[in-house]
């Protein structure tokens, strides 16, 4: 363009389909790129040798039992949060909601602990609590998915709301349920009497988050490919006119996927108030609605591919926390190294669908056309 | 009785980052750029602001020794220096490389607040100083510092004259771009770039160029943004995680102002006013009541977007190309 004479330096091709293995490779180059420029800044910032570095990230990853079953439990409720995002983003509908989608079902499951404990069997609260937090997810996820079948209302300004008025509505709960009045926070709920708890297997308290998250990104990964719903689904994002041609109704569709998407954000708000933390806090989403998008979209929006895109964020937050801790650090470094590895992880697909051929090979490509 | 002479300015003042944020992502979307990494951005901005000031500050030895050109000035350069790394790391994957713009918009925000809060948290450390927190009340100083006669116009002063030099620039800058968009060539060049790429590059308009200028300069504007707030609105003391999501209701203010920064200055002043309703609004002893009426920016926000959709009025469409890479060889 701007030297008409020559032809300009780079000339940008569309590429067909690459293999698999080199696109994975082009992934992994960027990825290692990405962390040799996260130690350059971390040794600017901390003034330590960068293997040292790392060795304290993978130390508290995975240095002690306890730290390994923490990471799997964070990786566990962030892939939880990215399955469910994953079928929307299948069709284009940008669901960046997760986080009130969890809350809605924390909420719902800190509910059913707080007024139905001495009103039934334990197993049949657990039962109960479990269909609520499910079903306040859904709604919560239903409720932009309707306006949008029915008038294309912006489902990402729609769903980033609901995660504030989600918020505030547990701030709210928080204030009407707080114990003792005053101190701002519920507290541990059913302490004494453990009502509504999950029981620990074998005495671990994460391992049935882990086999629930699991089976559901089995499920999911099934339902994805081989069932006609995801089938449907697939058609509505590629275009949304071809599948009102061929008559799917695509309103039906996106509400479907819509309570889908909300109703597995419902079981990792259960899992995380009934299973774990036994409590609810404006926080306890911890900002995995957000992440999960990140993750869902390395994984190309595949399920299996996302249990290695959340242990690699969830390893770079822990990482990066025992960074910041045993530098005297603020733990924020963990968002900024994730922050400049998903640069490099965005930027880097760019090369596995487009080539560049520089002036000199475009012109010997020409000599060969001629 | 409502007192509406102490709550309008408190409105401007928390509407003023709205404002700079949403001219900017206005200017943004124009090019058909979505870019949801302007939280981020207003982050940016407002710490590096504080890095700048901060430096400042330590390097002089009192602060009666400040020069209040550069007191002004550094500050306002590394901030918008801040934001223009931000704006050109969006437009370099989504521009150059093509990457899928809401992805890369959610980890510029994430990696702009982990700038923000990291810098914020361990800036004492990094630099070695001797202070207890960062409070740079002295550049705070100069920053909302209004006019001198402002207090003696009773009423009338306190509600439109009494802001720092910020929040005037911002309602200026609203003007000015709105009549950018709307009246010149640039700005009909820039509509096209956000409506037709295809069309505006068959006309000889430079779309990369426009995309990465808007995003830019829109990036630079909304960081101007985190500014004000640190300096004029939090009087100099950066706490972690105090601007909160005031870049997201930025962004939802785009699409309740159908894309139109003169109609912003009001509508972020309107939301300004929502946000800090429930301080104004008595409740007895039922305190929780507090955290319901924070609710009502967010549920007025989800309210216009049914509204606007509903209406389907031609005009109150986004630009036809948001969120789309262009590639010239893909027709």
């Amino acid at each position: 363009m701007n030297n008409a004479k020559q032809g300009p330096l780079v000339h940008i091709v569309k590429r067909g389909a690459l293999p698999r293995w080199k696109a994975w490779g082009i992934r992994l180059i960027a990825i290692v790129a990405a962390l040799i420029v996260c130690a350059v800044v971390t040794m600017v910032v901390t003034g330590e040798d960068p293997i040292q570095v790392y060795a304290t990230m993978i130390d508290g990853a995975f240095g002690t039992t306890r730290k390994a079953w923490n990471l799997a439990q964070s990786t566990a409720m962030l892939l939880g949060v990215s399955l469910a995002v994953t079928p929307a983003f299948r069709m284009r509908f940008w669901n960046i909601g997760g986080e009130g989608q969890v809350l809605a079902g924390c909420l719902a499951a800190a509910a059913c602990m707080i007024c139905l404990a001495d009103k039934m069997s334990n197993g049949l609260l657990i039962a109960v609590t479990a269909a609520a937090s499910i079903a306040a997810g859904a709604v919560w996820a239903g409720i932009p998915a309707f306006f949008k079948a029915k008038w294309n209302t912006n489902e990402t300004l729609f769903t980033l709301m609901m995660n504030y008025v989600a918020t505030q509505l547990v701030a709210f709960f928080v204030i009407v349920w707080e114990v003792p009045k005053g101190a701002g926070k519920i507290g541990i709920i059913n302490q004494a009497t453990q009502l509504g708890w999950l029981p620990p297997i074998g005495g671990n308290k994460y391992l049935l988050n882990v086999i629930v998250i699991l089976v559901l990104t089995v499920g999911l990964y099934v339902y994805l490919n081989y069932s006609k719903h995801g089938y449907e689904l697939s058609v509505v994002g590629e275009s949304e006119r071809t599948a009102r041609y061929v008559g799917i109704k695509v309103d039906r569709v996106i509400i479907r996927t819509m309570l889908l998407s909300g109703a597995i954000c419902g079981v990792v708000g259960f899992l995380l108030v009934s299973g774990t933390d036994h409590t609810v806090t404006t926080t306890i989403a911890g900002g995995r609605g957000f992440t999960a998008v990140m993750v869902s979209w390395l994984a190309k929006f595949n399920p299996i591919f996302m249990v290695l895109t959340s242990l690699l964020l969830a390893f770079l937050d822990k990482g990066a926390g025992a960074i910041s801790t045993n530098f005297g650090l603020n733990h924020s470094f963990a968002d900024i190294l994730s922050g400049i590895i998903l640069f490099f992880i965005i930027g880097c697909e760019f090369f596995i669908s487009y080539k560049l051929s520089f002036r000199k090979s475009a012109k010997k490509e020409a000599d060969t056309n001629v | 009785m409502f007192d509406i002479v102490s709550f309008f300015p408190r409105a401007v003042m928390q509407g003023i980052p709205l404002l700079f944020g949403s001219t900017g992502e206005i200017i943004t979307e124009k090019s058909g750029n979505l870019n949801l990494g302007i939280p981020g951005v207003m982050y940016v901005g407002g710490i590096c602001g504080v890095i700048g000031a901060f430096m400042y500050e330590q390097s002089v030895p009192s602060p009666a020794d400040m020069n209040g050109f550069l007191a002004v000035a550094i500050p306002v350069l590394s901030c918008l220096l801040g934001s223009l790394i931000m704006g050109l790391i969006y437009c370099f994957l989504t521009v150059t490389l093509r990457a899928n713009q809401n992805v890369t918009g959610l980890a510029l925000t994430t990696f702009g607040i982990g700038i923000g809060n990291f810098f914020g948290g361990s800036l004492i450390k990094l630099t070695g100083s001797e202070v207890p927190s960062i409070a740079l009340s002295a550049t705070s100083g100069y920053f909302s510092k209004s006019l001198p006669f402002a207090k003696d116009l009773g009423w009338f002063g306190t509600m439109f004259l009494d802001y720092g030099f910020l929040a005037y620039a911002a309602i200026i800058i609203a003007f000015v771009s709105a009549y950018i968009i709307k009246k010149t060539r640039v700005g009909l060049n820039l509509r096209a770039v956000g409506e037709s790429p295809t069309t505006a590059d068959a006309a000889g308009i430079n779309v990369n160029r426009y995309k990465y200028v808007a995003t830019c300069v829109g990036s630079m504007i909304a960081g101007l943004g985190g500014l004000y707030y640190v300096m004029d609105y939090a009087c100099g003391v950066w706490s972690n995680d105090a601007f909160g999501d005031r870049g997201w209701l930025a962004i939802a203010l785009v699409i309740f102002t159908i894309w139109r920064p003169n109609v912003s200055v009001l509508a972020s002043i309107l939301f300004g006013g929502l946000y800090i309703l429930y301080l104004f609004i008595p409740t007895g002893t039922h305190l929780y009541m507090k955290e319901l009426y924070k609710m009502l920016p967010y549920v007025v926000t989800i309210i216009v977007l049914i509204v606007v959709s509903l209406k389907k009025s031609r005009s109150n469409e986004p630009p036809a190309s948001l969120g789309l890479a262009y590639f010239r060889e893909e027709r």
